[in-house]
């Protein structure tokens, strides 16, 4: 028995995905940049690709550059803000203590080389709020950088109100969705949002692939040079049969958005009604994205619980998956300030494609298992 | 179909392609995930990274994975600058490099720093003399290529790696992307401290590439955020393009101690045959020593790359008229200019390169076709 529960982390590749990448390996496998059949063939097939991001967020083909990942995204955004802002003597970013490592290591690199960032504090829920944001504009802001949703806790940020106040001021507005994508409408143009990261291998497509939107007209600068490619915005050798995955991803999860919203709820309700043990909820469920379930179960270590949940094949993790290699103290519940013992216990549950009712079933008994386990040993 | 632009990227073969599958279907975890499938997919990591340390002589943790060989440049590049830019001013590289180094370096020259791009001579290889003159105690970098990606002229990298040693605090970055996994090459013993390869070229997936970085040079990072891949390249790992990369190299490695020897009986037989056709040129050096068997650089001059390249589809041939990368910008091509091509010659250039899947007899119809084609379109030109 295997039960995966980190989709957060990343998602099993669809088999729809998988056919639509498979001709580009070895039938459409030119260079996209070759003037001759092949190359146009893989150009075909990014510029579909293209048509099918930019669509799902409702924006122009034009304005999506493909990237590497949701990292090199959200270096891209903020960097690549920050370095042509800073030419006409912008050099204050404001961003929240809650953003992915992409987003909060790339504003410590700023501080560094001369930048002031403000990083926005969170109530006990995980929220962000706009007024602070208000109160944090100068005449120097070059960017706001807030994610769509936590990807510790699923936690929904208010973008809405936060376009508008960045919009007012005309400050050029960042968000990282890339656990958003696929659970929510990105209406980037009523959220007044300039600039937006998501990635392919959290809505079951191919790792290795992200993508950037960029409102036209930005003062923005790249960071990688060499070749023509993605209009120069971030030369190199496309990865053809990734971006071709990531469109058939993207085009799959805005199909079956609204499904596949309600499945996530129905299951994670299911959950919680079937755990045996005791436990808090970090976040806020109504203001969060279904898949994402982050909890705390006093009196059981993260470590411990983790391990037990592994030695009975169900996949889940204690945060974020870039950090927990590290099994360091998750921020993002740090920053919510809650007490040490929760932050100690907490675990994130992420549901997606494949996962059952009957997997939730088993990883509750489990739970109660390992709590009578822990308990007993204890006494 | 006669597949000749293997240069600019090559068909994954069926091999790879299983390896890809199998891993995302089966083994789709997030590396930096503790529990079981994020350890199977770090040790599909850490296996990769010993097969390609294994081929340059390396240690596994010299290898940073990156998206492609664009990035590895730029961060071999960029990182140097950042990290040993305080040592002085002075960068230097060659008139031939491709773009992700030249354009980097045109960048730095307008950021103030004093660039020296090294000449090459009329058989494409980098003048040695001049570099000794370049170089300075205040060189930071010097940047130079391994095989040409037009032209197919082995560089004099160990040589270079030779003149360095007295120049301990110059980094050595070598573009090893056209050459990779084809030509032998040991950074440790060329004092070499960061190299450039990728797995488009030899039959592996597009986006995946790495960085080669000597255990005592830090290099600063370009991507940051999440601390993979030692802290030199953070981002979730494009697992099954390692392993496919790696599954790409073994492949090749099994087939090239037969294969090149043969490629160059091939190229030789082809270049006899093509003598006949009029005014034909071939750029760079041909001999054994001088150039890979692989890369073929041929003008007419009077004619068009673009007329020829399209004329050779017409045929069902396909070959190209320069890089990829900058087929579709320059109008001429850089490296045959700095080779002291002239014009002519420089713009009816076209690149034959054949990949580890190409057969005797791709070149032999080719030249057909080329004997054919080029007459033609000579008389309709009235060259």
């Amino acid at each position: 028995m295997f039960i995966y529960l980190d989709h957060a982390a990343t998602t099993p590749l669809h088999p729809e995905v998988k056919q639509a990448m498979l001709p580009y390996f070895d039938q459409q496998f030119g260079n996209p940049s070759s003037l001759h059949q092949f190359g146009r063939e893989a150009r075909a097939g990014i510029e579909q690709s293209r048509r099918l991001v930019a669509e799902a967020l409702q924006v122009k083909p034009q304005q999506i550059i493909f990237t590497s990942g949701g990292t090199e995204a959200d270096n891209l955004a903020i960097i690549g803000m920050a370095q042509a802002q800073a030419a006409i003597g912008k050099k204050h970013i404001i961003t929240s203590t809650i953003e992915h490592h992409a987003v909060l290591d790339a504003c410590h690199h700023l501080e560094k080389i001369g930048f002031k960032v403000t990083y926005i504090p969170v109530d006990h829920t995980g929220k962000v709020d706009p007024f602070h944001i208000e109160q944090a504009i100068t005449s120097d802001t070059a960017l706001i950088s807030i994610m769509w949703a936590n990807n510790e806790t699923g936690v929904l940020q208010p973008i809405a109100e936060i376009g508008q106040i960045a919009s007012q001021h005309q400050i050029p507005f960042h968000s990282d969705a890339v656990q958003a994508i696929g659970m929510v409408e990105l209406d980037l143009a009523s959220m007044h949002v300039d600039l937006l990261t998501i990635s392919a291998h959290k809505i079951n497509g191919p790792k290795g692939v992200g993508a950037l939107y960029l409102k036209d007209n930005l003062n923005w600068s790249p960071r990688q040079f060499g070749g023509t490619q993605e209009r120069r915005r971030r030369p190199g050798t496309e990865n053809v049969s990734g971006i071709v995955g990531f469109g058939k991803a993207i085009e799959l999860a805005s199909q079956f958005r609204a499904d596949h919203i309600k499945q996530m709820s129905r299951l994670r309700d299911a959950f919680l009604d079937q755990l045996e043990v005791p436990y808090e909820v970090n976040g806020d469920l109504n203001q969060s994205l279904s898949h994402i379930l982050n909890l705390s179960f006093p009196g059981m270590q993260t470590e411990v619980m983790l391990m037990n949940l592994d030695l009975a094949g169900i996949a889940c993790a204690s945060g974020s998956a870039c950090t927990s290699g590290t099994l360091e103290v998750s921020h993002v519940l740090k920053a919510m300030k809650l007490d040490e013992e929760r932050i100690q216990t907490a675990i994130r549950f992420s549901f997606g494609w494949g996962t059952t009712q009957e997997q939730l079933l088993i990883t509750a008994k489990e739970i109660s298992k390992i709590y009578q386990r822990l308990i007993t040993n204890v006494c | 179909m006669i597949y000749l632009d293997n240069s600019a990227t090559t068909k994954v073969i069926p091999e790879v392609v299983d390896v890809m599958t199998d891993i995302m279907k089966n083994m789709y975890g997030n590396p930096s995930s503790l529990h079981g499938l994020g350890v199977k997919a770090e040790r599909l990591i850490e296996t990769s990274r010993k097969i390609l340390a294994q081929e340059l002589g390396a240690q596994p943790q010299e290898i940073v994975f990156t998206s492609g060989g664009t990035e590895a440049n730029n961060l071999a590049i960029r990182g140097t600058i950042e990290s040993y830019g305080h040592r002085g001013k002075h960068i230097i590289t060659t008139m031939i490099e491709h773009p992700s180094v030249y354009d980097l370096f045109q960048k730095y020259e307008q950021e103030g720093w004093q660039v020296t791009y090294l000449p090459v001579d009329q058989q494409g290889k980098v003048n040695l003399a001049a570099l000794k003159q370049a170089l300075t105690k205040d060189t930071v970098l010097v940047s130079v290529m391994h095989v040409n990606n037009e032209t197919g002229v082995i560089q004099p990298v160990e040589q270079i790696g030779e003149i360095l040693k007295q120049y301990p605090k110059t980094l050595f970055h070598v573009d090893a992307v056209q050459s990779f996994g084809r030509l032998p090459l040991h950074p440790v013993k060329h004092q070499i401290d960061l190299l450039t390869f990728s797995g488009h070229k030899i039959h592996g997936p597009k986006g995946i590439g790495a960085l080669y970085i000597q255990k005592n040079r830090r290099i600063a990072p370009m991507l940051i955020g999440g601390g993979q891949e030692y802290d030199l390249r953070s981002g979730t790992q494009n697992v099954p393009g390692i392993a496919g990369l790696a599954k790409a190299l073994l492949w090749i490695k099994q087939k090239r101690v037969a294969r090149l020897p043969a490629m160059e009986s091939w190229k030789q037989a082809f270049l006899k045959s093509i003598e006949q056709i009029p005014l034909v040129k071939v750029n760079g050096a041909i001999n054994r020593i001088d150039s890979v068997p692989y890369i073929i650089n041929l003008s007419f001059p009077g004619l068009k790359s673009e007329v020829v390249v399209h004329a050779l589809e017409a045929e069902n041939c396909y070959v190209s008229s320069r890089s990829a990368c900058s087929s579709r910008t320059e109008k001429v091509s850089r490296v045959l200019q700095a080779m002291g091509a002239s014009d002519q010659q420089a713009i009816g250039s076209i690149r034959i390169s054949l990949g580890f899947l190409s057969e005797a007899d791709d070149l032999n119809r080719l030249s057909q076709r080329l004997c054919k084609v080029i007459p033609q379109l000579q008389r309709v030109m009235k060259v």
